[in-house]
């Protein structure tokens, strides 16, 4: 075929060119919709190759054993349960640092704050914290928590630590919530005489707590996958006890001693047993991997069911 | 007025007004209060750091060794570990991302990507000590086979598995951006006889163009930023290469592989991470803060 | 150019409104309203008589809407507005525009139906009787089921909720959500209601029920309506102000405005030679 164009025929009819042009568009449209199609599936087929991989490797590991058992040198002995009291714990530290000033921000930037300059850097600074690496909200706790309150390589540092780094997850949850509510809605409150506050103890988080909650799961569970914050303050990775109960038998029957506790965690378990040599603790760490993974991915799909009800439910 | 004197219960209502416009003040100076540890925690912990090592010999010398008795200070070595691991993971999350996202917003039945993103963010969930072990003992083997080479621990690996973890972060900003084009601008191109994927190129894409360099942006934060799999799978000794067949350390993996092993408070190791943590801080703030502003341009624009 | 005809108003307030002048609720005394610099009102003044229905009507932007919502202190919901002037409720004189006085007390006052229908996604129950529990209106849960009842009869909606009390406000539909709206706003005891174009998301007939349940209340509350349907002012008020540009351009019976308006603007808004 020449390249060369003689300007003075047309080449063809050119209904045909035309009808050839769109012919071509059509065939072209076909395939990427074809390849979009493929790579949205291959895509997905990691995850499920990532559980597949995990549950081959790790599965035959998990049993009551595993679940009872220190941390041993010997692999076959091995088990998680520090590991899993120690999430259990650092969820219960984080959730009650993250959740109340996590919301409490939320209602103060939307409903409160008046748009000036300060309320554009809080919202920049949240911008920018929610990206900031987890590992150095490590860092921070590292030098804050650990070294300036003297809180020591504890449950309460690391929960705290985690904390901060949801806090945004929280936060933006909040506020995107709050901003489903039609104005109307607060207008309505107002109107019959509501103070502020009642409009919103009494109408608006009420009417948000399905997207704050999703909000709230989707900060758990990140913050149970997380390991490096967790590493930064000095997790341990061998703990062959308990921290001590928080509920005693003795008068006030809550104790706060486990919060100074040291600790190890889930993740932090895995991550010393993928870095041993031999099969053995390889699939230690692919069951405990497993484990975290059944967890994240059930909060994450809780989450989106519950964002879908939300929706479903609440038509302004 | 009739009811002038305010009845008990509304004097009640007044103060637990302005109580509880503290208390959520409060809140919203807690998100602060943490930049502000972060910040502060970095600058005075690395202080000492910076006082006894002049800033050139970040960049003169080749190697980073803090711990060595002579000890070097090229940050140098732990800037391309983290260059080239990122680059890895854009080469994969970037095109794979964006194809999606074209794929999603102008190609995928409603009901179809309705189920498919949320999905497609469960890859963001995934624990990244997860992601690190499937790199080092799945995806490693497999690439010997092609990279006979390769090591055990490789800038490759760690870099793939990171583009996977990141694609949904490209995927779902970058499809949001594309759907908020308004349908007025496709519609014109339609009427001009263009295809679906000429419309989503010459006309979506543009449209969307500064709300997808925002959802690359916050990617490359992610990829900076990211520990674990780099930790893992990457290696933990600094090295200055950009040939990601090697292994070398990240700036992150360098404070994880310094924190393992004992940290006495104040000795220089303890001061190097803080400083590690300062140069990381510094790029991901510019990456967020440019995608902060990118974001609020385009939302701004449509 | 014929004008719908005005309804006759019923034979007891036909002799309020020639024999003795109806007693006057609200005055605003020059008014003047600023959104941050932009003025919205210049200098209104003008009186709401007691027991009737008052129209205010013109243009998009006259302000209409703005002064209504001056009438409960709605603009103090939003920073940078300001008031200058005084709107004095009647009996006592109260200017409830004063800094000094207590919004939530106006707002009790001063109830107010909104554009769309904004039930709170809470059971019809819970709507109704919300503004009397925040205020402490009900001494029991007696006192409360009669509050709430009673508002409910007052807003013609009564028989048709009365066995579903407990379902979502939300399931009734727009007119039935608009007139549920109404019986919330009488349950916290107002004197005044106003009405921010209370039919604009209504289908005719529902606009009927609503229209016909305004003359119904005129007989217990003052009423301001703001309306762009100049049907609507003609049928269901008794006096009518017509505004331009944030200024009151003439207030008076509104026989008298729609036959035979005294300002030019009025007449080329009333016969829709603009609007």
């Amino acid at each position: 075929m020449s390249y060369e164009r003689d300007f003075t025929v047309r080449p063809e009819p050119y209904q045909k060119q035309q009808e050839g042009r769109a012919h071509r568009r059509g065939t072209i449209d076909r395939n990427f919709r074809r390849l979009g199609f493929l790579l949205t599936l291959a895509t997905l087929g990691i995850l499920g190759i990532l559980l597949l991989n995990l549950a081959m490797n790790g599965l035959a590991r998990i049993d009551w054993q595993f679940m009872s058992s220190f941390p041993s040198r010997r692999a076959g002995e091995a088990g998680i349960l520090s590991a899993w009291v120690g999430t259990l714990l650092l969820m219960l530290v984080t959730a009650s640092a993250a959740i109340p000033f996590g919301v409490a921000a939320g209602i103060y930037l939307e409903e409160y704050a008046s748009k000036n300059r300060w309320t554009d850097f809080v919202e920049i600074n949240i911008a920018n914290l929610a990206g900031v690496p987890s590992i150095l909200y490590g860092l921070m706790a590292l030098g804050l928590f650990v070294y300036q309150f003297r809180f020591g390589q504890s449950l309460l540092a690391g929960g705290l630590a985690l904390g901060c780094l949801v806090l945004p997850i929280v936060i933006v949850a909040t506020r995107e919530s709050l901003r489903t509510i039609p104005s109307s809605i607060r207008e309505a409150a107002f109107a019959l005489g509501a103070t502020k506050w009642q409009a919103v103890w009494h109408h608006l988080l009420p009417y948000s707590t399905g997207g704050i909650a999703t909000g709230v799961i989707l900060a758990m569970s990140r913050a149970i996958g997380e390991s490096a914050p967790l590493i930064t303050i000095g997790a341990l990775t061998f703990i062959a006890f308990l921290p001590p109960a928080p509920l005693i038998s003795h008068a006030p029957f809550v104790s706060g001693e486990w919060l100074f506790s040291p600790f190890t965690a889930l993740p932090i378990q895995m991550f010393n047993w993928v870095s041993r040599p031999g099969e053995e603790f390889q699939s230690n760490a692919a069951a405990a991997g497993l484990i975290l993974m059944v967890i994240t991915l059930s909060m994450n799909a809780a989450a989106i069911l519950l964002r879908r009800r939300a929706q479903r439910n609440i038509t302004w | 007025m009739e009811v002038s004197p305010p009845p008990s219960s509304r004097r009640l209502d007044k103060t637990v007004e302005s109580f509880m416009v503290w208390v959520l003040r409060a809140g919203g100076w807690a998100s602060v209060l943490v930049t502000f540890g972060i910040v502060l925690t970095l600058v005075t912990e690395s202080w000492p750091f910076f006082r006894e090592v002049p800033l050139i010999r970040l960049f003169q010398d080749t190697m980073w060794t803090p711990l060595f008795a002579q000890p070097q200070y090229g940050i140098g070595a732990l800037l391309a570990g983290t260059l080239v691991t990122t680059g890895v993971a854009l080469l994969v999350a970037i095109p794979l991302g964006t194809i999606l996202a074209i794929y999603l917003s102008e190609f995928a039945e409603p009901k179809f990507r309705d189920w498919v993103k949320p999905m497609l963010e469960l890859l963001s969930a995934v624990p990244t000590v997860v992601y690190g072990y499937f790199a080092l003992l799945t995806l490693t083997p497999i690439l010997q086979k092609i990279f006979p080479d390769l090591p055990q621990f490789s800038m490759l690996s760690a870099g793939l598995i990171m583009g996977v973890m990141i694609v949904p972060y490209v995927t779902s900003l970058g499809e949001d951006a594309m759907r908020s084009v308004p349908m007025l601008l496709r519609e014109g191109a339609f009427a001009l006889g263009d295809g679906k994927l000429g419309v989503a190129v010459r006309v979506v894409f543009p449209g969307a163009f500064s709300g997808l360099a925002a959802a690359y942006v916050l990617a490359i934060s992610r990829a900076v930023g990211e520990t674990m799999i780099v930790a893992i799978a990457a290696g933990l000794q600094p090295k200055m290469t950009f040939n990601p067949l090697e292994s070398a350390a990240t700036v992150t993996a360098f404070i994880v592989q310094v924190s393992l092993g004992d940290l006495p408070h104040g000795s220089i190791g303890y001061q190097s991470i803080f400083a590690a943590g300062a140069v990381l801080f510094l790029m991901t703030l510019g990456f967020n803060l440019a995608g902060h502003v990118l974001r609020k341009r385009f939302h701004r624009a449509t | 150019m014929s004008l719908p005809p005005v309804p006759q108003p019923s034979a007891g307030s036909e002799t309020t409104t020639s024999d003795a002048p109806a007693a006057i609720k609200v005055q605003i005394q020059g008014l003047n309203f600023f959104y941050g610099n932009h003025q919205v009102l210049r200098s209104i003044s003008m009186d709401v008589p007691a027991l009737q229905v008052t129209a205010l009507i013109g243009p998009s932007g006259c302000g209409k809407t703005t002064l209504l919502r001056c009438m409960n202190r709605m603009h103090d919901l939003y920073p940078g507005n300001r008031y200058e002037g005084a709107i004095r409720v009647q009996p006592d004189g109260t200017d409830i525009i004063a800094p000094e006085v207590d919004p939530i007390q106006v707002r009790m006052r001063f109830g107010m139906v909104f554009q769309k229908p904004n039930p709170f996604p809470k059971s019809i129950f819970d709507n109704i009787a919300y503004g009397p529990r925040i205020h402490g209106l009900a001494k029991d849960s007696i006192e409360l089921d009669e509050i709430v009842e009673r508002s409910l009869e007052r807003a013609g909606l009564w028989n048709e909720v009365k066995d579903r009390l407990e379902q979502p406000g939300t399931s009734l539909s727009g007119g039935q959500q608009q007139r549920l709206c109404i019986a919330r706003a009488i349950a916290v005891g107002p004197d005044v209601i106003l009405m921010d174009e209370p039919c604009s998301a209504l289908d005719p007939i529902a606009t009927a029920k609503v229209e016909e349940l305004i003359s119904e209340l005129r007989e217990q509350y003052s009423i301001v309506i703001v309306t762009h349907s100049m049907q609507q002012a003609a049928r269901v008020s008794d006096r009518t102000a017509y505004f331009h540009l944030g200024k009151l351009i003439e207030v008076g019976e509104t026989k008298q405005i729609f036959t035979n308006p005294i300002h030019r603007l009025t007449e080329d808004y009333i016969t829709g030679r603009f609007g």
